[in-house]
């Protein structure tokens, strides 16, 4: 078996373990919290017959461990169970949601993270000099500011100063791709603004670290162009601490932009998960919990995959 | 002067200039009161324009969200359900019946037994025609305590109900002339079979066809072709998106991606009036803020130091400063001008620090500091109006103190537990209602303790009583025991305060019975 095969399987093998180790901490979680499912449904009105009945009509009164099977038995096979609040499908009210939500990261993605390779290329070419300290400062800037106060910022600027986008992203099934990119304008500038800097500063100091190196002096030596240089050499080489970077940045923008969604009332996962963790519904906040997990674990494999595979040394084992 | 009137009637004709304004503007110009008030009825009645998309954005939906209108708790389904829903009865904005599915009602002379009559000929959006039988099982699944209905206290007093033809009757386990009122309460919108079914159905016979609910992110409606009032549902399609962020919502509205928004923030009313394009609509409520003494505890029980606090409130002051000056004064008793049978001869209690201080003196109190309780969430500025109330008390020589509590168990450590403190009241659709909740001997709310036996006397007596001279005359009567022997301070009535588009938004009235002209605005509202 090829080493990086093997490697593969062995990563993947992991991430798995540690999702269903995941799992059983958000059970564990929900189980230690007081009162139960029943008791959240009935609320002020519960008698103890009907709390009774309700336990035993959804199994309540069964041994957690074994709830905790038919549960992930359920997760399985993509039953969620139904929200309690208002009896909707979680894996079909998920599903959309989820949707809108990759949207919203993908889109932001596509640009922030080209943006930040370019912007870290180009201050590492004139590191020290007046382009670089230009991008610092201003990646700088608008990841010092909270999300809150830049969306506000963005808001003011752009639809009433220069009304050209709209405060309110709300997408919907139906809209053209075209009235979706214009909708989710706003959201996807903010969340530009704020992971810009992260991977920028990372992408710059990698290539300034294998600068030094004399594979690089010959190349200059050679009479190659700068940018070439760190193109075609420098940046191949550094591309491994970046990549653990980016994907911290994109499992951000999956699972931590809950702020960002409220204020332009954008309907992803994050206000979903917030409107039923204070109604107290746990069978969604497990549910949204686990998805997260699942985001963040496997955007990592993918991170770790692929900064193995970007390793010569790996990929080519004597 | 005939183009000034011009642009009155255009404004009237707008829904922008309501009658009591309108007569009181064209009057001022010399023209007689009976031209002023025809003047104002034809235009109010201009034709509304038909056609286009209603865009509101409002404050107030959760993703947690049903379609089940006996569940409707926050603004965004209170809204949706009317919009799709028809209830039996409802308010008209002057505080009378407007009458839906009912057609007309009639009681008996002991104002126990009510019969409505049923509209004919409207139909349900799946079709079926609306009967008689669909009220009586729509108020029978209210009663059951297992639909959670938060208009259970209303219907529960009704013991018998029975369907004839186009009749349904209904009989009280005691006389109430106030059924029809009390019916009005949003939750009690007719579905088929009365919702058994699927209370989740979204099928009612309401101005719109429901067609697409995210809850908490939207709804979208189509005009229903069938609606039997040529008055409401004037736009095609209505489209309500849930914006719970003060600062996007309020964007929305200027850039103009929505047309109407709610709950506009005190703060940033004065600034928002004057931006282009856009108008802050405000309409007294029938919610207070209040601060409340135990009649029965020192030194509360001694009515002149009582007299003493209320004539020690700046009024006027704290609705400028806390409400910024969105509300109106409070006259120390829990109704106003949206109350039917309001009687608005008895006179406005104002600050008079010698009356308050020789009213003190009367009181024989021993100089100890009277402690007042309040806390952030009493309601919002609770405590700078404490401050206020603590600052012209002082300047009176009443030595009254803040005593700042925490939020946490407010509810049930401080208020109805504590002698003196701050506290807030929503309204009710009447007068009897509000009474009976926190003024009556009995009431199980009463959290100033007062017993007054002719003040029960009184209640009892306007509930059956179905004069209205008589009953305006006992509410009076009320009112003035309350406000002069209560253990009740009200110093100001907040407001609901709205956004429109104006140049774009015809048909808005201040309405005072609920928030968005008592949830209607979408389809009592057209583009102009």
């Amino acid at each position: 078996m090829h080493p990086i095969l093997k490697l593969l399987v062995q990563r993947i093998a992991l991430g798995l373990v540690l999702l269903l180790a995941v799992s059983a901490v958000i059970f564990l979680g929900v189980e230690a919290l007081p009162g139960d499912t029943a008791q959240a449904i009935l609320g002020q009105s519960a008698t103890p017959q009907a709390l009774e009945n309700l336990r035993a009509q959804m199994g309540l009164d069964q041994p957690a461990l074994t709830r905790y099977f038919n549960w992930l038995g359920g997760v399985m096979t993509g039953d969620l169970g139904k929200a309690l609040t208002n009896g909707v499908d979680i894996a079909q009210a998920i599903g959309q949601r989820l949707g809108n939500t990759l949207f919203l990261a993908g889109c932001a993605a596509v640009i922030a993270v080209p943006l930040a390779l370019i912007l870290g290329a180009v201050a590492a070419r004139y590191a020290g000099r007046w382009p670089d300290k230009v991008i610092s400062a201003v990646t700088l800037t608008t990841i010092s500011l909270p999300e809150f106060v830049a969306a506000y910022f963005v808001i003011y600027l752009l639809t009433i100063v220069f009304p050209v986008f709209q405060p309110v992203a709300i997408v919907f099934p139906g809209m053209s791709f075209w009235a979706k990119l214009q909708a989710v304008a706003l959201p996807v500038i903010v969340l530009v603004m704020v992971v810009l800097a992260h991977m920028m500063r990372m992408t710059r100091a990698a290539i300034l670290n294998v600068m030094q190196s004399a594979y690089i002096e010959t190349a200059e030596l050679k009479g190659l162009s700068p940018m070439t240089i760190i193109w075609k050499h420098a940046f191949p080489n550094a591309i491994a601490p970046v990549i653990s970077v980016v994907a911290i940045n994109l499992a951000y923008l999956v699972v931590g932009v809950v702020v960002v969604e409220v204020v332009f009332s954008y309907n992803a996962l994050g206000q979903y998960l917030v409107d039923h963790v204070t109604k107290r519904d746990l069978p969604v906040v497990q549910a949204v919990g686990l998805i997260f997990a699942a985001v963040y674990i496997g955007l990592n494999i993918i991170a770790d995959v692929t900064s193995i595979i970007a390793n010569p040394r790996l990929r080519h084992p004597k | 002067m005939s183009e000034k009137l011009d642009w009155m009637v255009a404004r009237a004709r707008a829904g922008k200039m309501n009658r009591r304004e309108f007569i009181g503007r064209t009057t001022a110009m010399g023209v007689s009161a009976a031209l002023a008030s025809a003047l104002f009825t034809k235009a109010a009645h201009a034709e509304a324009k038909k056609g286009g998309t209603i865009r509101v954005g409002l404050a107030g939906g959760e993703s947690t969200n049903t379609l089940d209108p006996a569940l409707a708790a926050s603004v965004v389904p209170q809204v949706g359900n009317a919009q799709w829903g028809e209830q039996l009865v409802d308010m008209k904005p002057d505080g009378t019946i407007d009458f839906r599915i009912g057609e007309e009602v009639s009681s008996s002379p002991d104002s126990k037994v009510w019969t409505f009559k049923i509209r004919q000929g409207v139909t349900f959006s799946n079709g079926a025609p609306v009967t008689a039988e669909d009220v009586l099982a729509t108020f029978k699944r209210h009663t059951d305590e297992q639909a959670q209905s938060g208009a259970l206290g209303i219907v529960k007093g009704i013991t018998d109900m029975k369907a004839e033809g186009d009749k349904l009757t209904l009989t009280l386990d005691a006389p109430s002339a106030d059924l029809p009122y009390l019916l009005t309460d949003y939750h009690l919108i007719i579905q088929p079979g009365g919702g058994y079914d699927n209370p989740n159905a979204g099928i009612g016979a309401g101005p719109y066809i429901l067609e697409t609910f995210e809850p908490g992110v939207r709804y979208v409606l189509q005009k229903n072709p069938n609606h039997w009032d040529p008055n409401t549902g004037h736009a095609d399609t209505v489209e309500i998106l849930s914006i719970n962020d003060n600062t996007a919502r309020t964007a929305a509205l200027q850039s103009g991606q929505v047309h109407i928004i709610n709950r506009i923030d005190p703060k940033i009313a004065q600034l928002l009036a004057g931006a282009p394009g856009v108008e802050v609509r405000r309409a007294v409520g029938r919610g207070h803020y209040v601060f409340i003494m135990h009649v029965d505890k020192a030194p509360f029980d001694n009515n002149d130091l009582r007299m003493a606090l209320k004539l020690a409130v700046k009024r006027e002051e704290m609705v400028e400063k806390v409400l910024g000056g969105l509300g109106s004064v409070g006259n120390d008793f829990p109704i106003n001008a949206a109350y039917p049978l309001f009687d608005d001869s008895i006179p406005q209690r104002e600050y008079d620090a010698a009356a308050a201080k020789a009213a003190y003196d009367k009181s024989g109190h021993d100089g100890s500091p009277i402690i007042l309780r309040t806390a952030p969430g009493a309601f919002p500025g609770a405590v700078d109006a404490a401050n206020l109330f603590a600052a012209s008390a002082q300047a009176a020589g009443i030595p009254l103190q803040i005593q700042l509590e925490p939020d946490d168990g407010y509810w049930t450590n401080v208020w109805n537990v504590q002698p003196f403190c701050a506290s807030y009241w929503g309204g009710r659709p009447v007068q009897d209602q509000m009474y009976s909740t926190a003024y009556l001997s009995t009431a199980e709310w009463n959290d100033t303790r007062f017993k007054n036996a002719k003040f029960d006397e009184l209640l009892l007596a306007a509930r059956a009583e179905l004069d209205e001279t008589k009953r305006k005359a006992d509410y009076s009567e009320m009112a003035h025991i309350v406000r002069d022997e209560g253990g009740l301070i009200l110093p100001m009535f907040n407001e609901f305060v709205a956004g429109i588009r104006s140049a774009e938004i015809g048909g808005w009235v201040d309405d005072p019975n609920a928030e968005m002209m008592n949830y209607r605005a979408p389809s009592k509202c057209w583009l102009v």
